[in-house]
């Protein structure tokens, strides 16, 4: 008996123990890929070429520690002995790499005419890479760039101008999520606590717009910002995610604002303020919550959409998602761009993020089914 | 000065009079022509001005929320100006009246508009009744895209939702709950075509030869364990698994989220009960924790699935549709964007819109239990 709550602690360290590292397991498999990417976007092009991006860390590898000459008389074709070595290897056994006796790796270099055999030895190579930002500049500027390949020859490119990206990127989204929060508001409040005909068929149309698919309005939208001359402007861009955001706005803020404390109001009303003035000089304030996570939600929405930006805005006024896109269609291998310019991309979204995850919580629990 | 006017002034004699009728009624055209001239102004510029980029986008900015809340303040305070009987009838639609105009511009009639243009040709000239139908229900390209939509739903939704599920029960008992969840949650943050990026890099394959080594890590991984390095992008039907992982690796975190903050809502007296009555953890945890969680298990669940659904970007990014990895969303934007078929678009658009109207009418049930109004 006497053991029994000491075995009962040592079980739960146990199980304490086995979740963390199951945790631990499943964080490193979800944080891996991001850091791949952004300790790539910091290595010399030709590096990044040539081996893979955790080389930069601690590890043991063949390091070239010398160079053996074959002599002429050697025959080829049967087993060949290298001076120094004991045994005795075939040609393809040398060109493939051998380990040899005492730990060294021997290959042979090139064909048979050289007669040549590289001697290289496991070691432990520390941190050994050039970090560089290069690849920042690069992609970040509109002038020509030019890197080393893999073999060390420059190559010259047209650089992606990614500031002018993100520049639209903020000019796309910062108004395409004030917007819809603000028409959302001033609806959640009529909804809420105006007297109007239609009130419930129209918030009930709201719910059942929830979840419709944007896919359905894309056709008919651009023939009518081909008409309207819309096309590649912020201001259509800035309306239709207006309209394909408003559904959700609407029914969260309404959430929010209908179970604010009635009588707040109603003395207001009696002092004799318009709705226009309560709403803005009461409810707004009071909101801020339920707006800030929805501000949040429509930003990193807007922010990361390719499809709506793709469409309305096509190549005028390139955003973000759309440049980065067309830089994995046209320089797919051109990893030094692809990491540095993926990596800023994320930057805003990742601060915005990390700096109001609370809010973004509670956006999301507040309930959220986005069409 | 005249917007002072506007003002009522009760004691002003024959300029006050002025003032409250003639005054009122000019000022109530003066101002909105005014607003109206300084946000034309304001589109034209930005649309054609060559002014630096920095500068269009603070103006952007501006003008546009600027605008927004100009138009609301304006036409309100027109609704004002009328007698006490109009504006309190007008004013409802003053607060709910651009929403509602944006909501059936963008979303009531482009479905009406859609389900006609599916009806039409590819240039939307000529009726051609159910074709546009027939195409997308038997086109070889079509039932493809279905079947990897299917795989999608099911297996994209069901490892998401287990994944956040099983992250959320484990996180529940840590004391670092919030640093696993943040490193969860994270890719939340992060766009579909960044993550394409991120991924494709794992994926990426460069051959066989002497001297090459692999720089993507899920090759260098499998030649570690003395497997041979794969294009694992172009072999169908395996290459549809590794978007859904994307996917998976995007939406876990939302999943984890909801359901975190459900089972921390689940009565720990009852769990405390039931554990001393003699059940394990594992049934504690199916007896009790999921029957309480399970309204946010749907939610989750149907949130995802129409995700999924629509799921477009992760497959144009890494593979534009090909090496059999199309889906119904991808298709639709060929349709429409590349082979420039508004009809067959449309059909498709529509096929999307009927997969969702279950999970309409479980929201509108919903919300008429709720009583909200």
């Amino acid at each position: 008996m006497a053991t029994a709550p000491r075995s009962f602690k040592h079980q739960k360290l146990t199980s304490s123990v086995i979740v963390n590292v199951a945790l631990i397991l499943i964080c490193l498999i979800w944080i891996i890929p991001t850091i791949g990417v952004l300790v790539t976007s910091f290595r010399n092009s030709q590096e990044i070429f040539t081996t893979g991006w955790w080389t930069i860390f601690p590890h043991r590898a063949y390091v070239d520690s010398g160079v053996i000459h074959i002599d002429p008389n050697v025959n080829l074709d049967g087993p060949i002995s290298i001076p120094g070595y004991k045994g005795q290897y075939t040609f393809d056994q040398l060109r493939a790499g051998v380990k040899a006796s005492d730990g060294h790796m021997l290959t042979w270099y090139g064909n048979k005419r050289t007669r040549q055999v590289d001697v290289s030895t496991l070691k432990w190579v520390g941190f050994s890479a050039q970090l560089t930002i290069k690849n920042y500049t690069d992609v970040l500027s509109s002038q020509n760039v030019s890197y080393q390949d893999a073999n060390g020859n420059s190559i010259i490119r047209q650089g992606d101008n990614l500031i002018n990206a993100f520049l639209n990127s903020v000019a796309v989204a910062v108004p395409a999520t004030i917007i819809p929060i603000l028409i959302a508001a001033f609806a959640a409040y009529g909804f809420a606590w105006l007297k109007f005909p239609g009130r419930k068929f129209l918030f009930t149309l709201v719910v059942a717009l929830l979840v419709v698919p944007l896919q359905i309005a894309l056709v008919p939208i651009v023939q009518d910002y081909t008409k309207l001359d819309l096309n590649g402007t912020y201001l259509g861009i800035w309306l239709a995610h207006t309209g394909f955001g408003l559904p959700l706005a609407i029914y969260l803020l309404f959430n929010y604002i209908s179970g604010l404390p009635r009588d707040i109001l109603e003395s207001a009303f009696i002092d004799g303020a318009s709705n226009f003035t309560i709403f803005t000089q009461l409810i707004l304030p009071l909101s801020v919550p339920a707006l800030a996570s929805f501000a949040i939600f429509q930003f990193l929405w807007v922010w990361n959409d390719y499809l709506v930006a793709l469409i309305f805005l096509g190549s005028k006024n390139l955003v973000l998602t759309v440049t980065l896109a067309n830089m994995v269609g046209e320089k797919g291998q051109d990893w030094q761009l692809l990491t540095s310019g993926a990596f800023i991309s994320m930057l805003l979204p990742l601060a915005v993020f990390f700096a109001l995850q609370r809010y973004f919580v509670r956006g999301l629990t507040a309930g959220s089914v986005k069409g | 000065m005249e917007i002072n006017a506007g003002k009522p002034k009760p004691n002003g004699g024959l300029l006050g009079w002025f003032a409250t009728s003639l005054g009122r009624i000019l000022v109530s055209i003066f101002v909105p022509v005014v607003t109206f001239i300084v946000l034309w102004q304001g589109f034209l510029f930005l649309r054609n001005s060559k002014a630096p980029q920095l500068v269009l986008v603070i103006v952007a900015i501006i003008w546009g929320v600027g605008g927004v809340a100009l138009l609301f303040t304006v036409s309100n305070w027109i609704i004002e100006k009328l007698p006490g009987e109009w504006t309190r009838r007008l004013q409802p639609f003053v607060f709910v009246g651009p929403a509602l105009a944006i909501l059936a511009w963008f979303l009531v009639i482009p479905t009406i508009r859609t389900l006609y243009l599916s009806v039409m040709d590819a240039n939307s000239f000529h009726f051609v009744g159910i074709a546009n139908y027939i195409y997308a229900f038997t086109n070889r390209i079509m039932l493809e895209a279905f079947r990897n939509n299917l795989l999608w739903l099911v297996f994209g939704t069901s490892f998401s939702v287990g994944i956040g599920l099983l992250i959320a029960v484990l996180a529940d008992r840590s004391r670092f709950e919030n640093v696993y969840k943040a490193i969860i949650f994270m890719p939340m943050a992060i766009s579909f075509v960044g993550a394409g990026v991120i991924w494709k890099f794992i994926y990426t394959y460069k051959g066989t030869g002497s001297g090459i080594q692999e720089i993507g890590l899920l090759n260098a991984i499998v030649l570690a364990l003395g497997g041979t390095s794969q294009p694992w992008l172009q072999l169908p039907p395996w290459n549809n698994f590794f978007l859904i992982i994307i996917m998976v690796w995007l939406q876990t975190g939302f999943a984890m989220v909801i359901l975190s903050s459900a089972i921390k809502g689940v009565d720990a007296e009852m769990l405390e009960a039931a554990r001393i009555d003699g059940a394990n953890e594992i049934q504690v945890f199916f007896r009790i924790t999921i029957p309480t969680i399970q309204g946010s298990l749907i939610t989750v669940s149907t949130t995802i699935l129409i995700f999924s659904l629509k799921l477009f970007d992760i497959v144009r990014v890494m593979t534009g549709g090909n090496y059999g990895t199309n889906v119904i969303a991808n298709e639709f934007y060929l349709e429409r964007f590349t082979f420039g078929n508004a009809g067959r678009a449309s059909a498709i658009a529509m096929v999307l819109l009927v997969a969702v109207i279950p999970v309409m009418i479980y929201n509108l049930r919903q919300f008429r239990e709720s009583k909200a109004f």
